[in-house]
């Protein structure tokens, strides 16, 4: 694991070229390093257990078990803030259609402003590949055997591919409806995408994801007329767990409710422009 | 299993108090988990021993205190208990709810030698 910040376990990497990857690392040590493009999460020093004295001591604290991810996050949010850059962070389950409405959306954005994008997967950098295809610029997360991304990978991520100033930032989680929700990076809004290829009851199966959401994006509704899905009782159940989350019915394939999709975006990052705050100095 | 991150970061932090407050072992590890903190206490009980294995925790003694989930029913105007996002509120059976409390995890006593 990353002694920084207890991300994973071994091996999470992020690679921004795809020419050169996939070291093994059997050797502890205890920070990630450069390897070229790619960064490593190493394993962290072994600790000493000390046999004690026999004095036992209480120590009173209250320490946040994910403080350290939140200081991330936080440095993430102030650079976004400064930049006045819109960071999005999207979460699903696998084979929700997120890449695939991202290319679309991408696509769409065309000049109109600038975007960039992180893409976490726990291995290949295919969806970066995909993302680069539309001409937008993207850098790969490989979490390794880790469940989601965290504020660290995110923040080392901005280092390698720094958001342009004014830029919506798409940063495409892990394909995870579970652990994601517990890791803030830094985003200014959390957006959940639902198809109707998937169950109703998905909010109630994983509130934690859909509480934690700003919006839903229920997606593949081209499909509805061969589903049994009832869409309406989808978004009553994350609205049961989330009663203020706004939710827009979409179709990556045939375009329907990408011009709402597109609405919210611009009125987002009109936001996250008006409320720049720049750095001094 | 972000149970093994999160143990992971209990690790980090219980390092980094032995630095700072000067001992080399943990014997007992007090945590506060909230219900609606997204956390698995069982998943967090397996993964812990594993984690704390070569670290100042390695033979701790895991004590976890639950926190319950507090929420502000916005029909009703009062604080309640909840068990999950999903449930409704007791009293008046809306969803209209505002989660006010048990979504934090901290650490919260340790037994140092």
């Amino acid at each position: 694991m990353c002694t920084v910040c207890g991300c994973s376990d071994g091996g999470a990497k992020l690679e921004h070229n795809h020419d050169h990857h996939h070291h093994d690392h059997d050797h502890a040590h205890d920070h990630h390093h450069h390897h070229g493009d790619d960064l490593h999460y190493g394993h962290g020093p072994a600790g000493t257990s000390v046999p004690g004295l026999s004095q036992t001591r209480l120590i009173q604290l209250e320490a946040d078990i994910l403080g350290k991810n939140a200081r991330y996050a936080a440095a993430n949010r102030d650079r976004f803030t400064a930049g006045g850059i819109l960071a999005l962070n999207l979460v699903s389950s696998p084979g929700s259609g997120k890449t695939t409405l991202l290319c679309r959306t991408l696509t769409e954005i065309g000049a109109e402003f600038p975007v960039a994008v992180i893409e976490g997967d726990q291995q290949t950098s295919a969806d970066a590949d995909r993302i680069r295809a539309t001409g937008a610029p993207a850098i790969q997360i490989n979490t390794g055997k880790g469940c989601h991304l965290d504020g660290h990978m995110v923040g080392h991520a901005l280092d390698h591919l720094p958001p342009a100033d004014g830029s919506v930032l798409f940063i495409e989680n892990v394909g995870n409806l579970v652990c994601p929700a517990a890791f803030d990076l830094g985003e200014g809004a959390r957006v959940a995408i639902l198809s109707v290829t998937e169950g109703e009851d998905k909010p109630l199966k994983y509130p934690d994801m859909f509480a934690s959401a700003d919006l839903v994006l229920v997606n593949k509704v081209d499909l509805l007329p061969y589903l049994s899905f009832d869409i309406d009782l989808a978004i009553a159940n994350a609205r049961r767990v989330n009663p203020r989350v706004r939710v827009l019915k979409v179709s990556a394939t045939s375009g329907e409710g990408i011009a709402a999709w597109l609405d919210w975006l611009r009125a987002a990052r009109a936001m996250a422009l008006a409320a720049r705050i720049p750095t001094e100095g | 299993m972000h149970e093994m991150a999160i143990c992971e970061s209990i690790r980090q932090i219980l390092e980094d108090q032995a630095r700072e407050a000067g001992f080399t072992t943990v014997t007992r590890v007090k945590l506060a988990i909230g219900a609606l903190s997204g956390v698995e206490i069982a998943a967090l009980r397996f993964g812990f021993d594993v984690a704390m294995q070569g670290s100042v925790a390695a033979t701790a003694r895991l004590e976890i205190e639950e926190v319950p989930g507090q929420a502000w029913c916005m029909p009703c105007a009062r604080a309640i208990t909840v068990a999950a996002r999903y449930e409704p509120c007791p009293h008046c059976g809306s969803y209209q709810l505002q989660v006010t409390g048990g979504e934090d995890m901290t650490i919260r006593e340790l037994e140092v030698v």
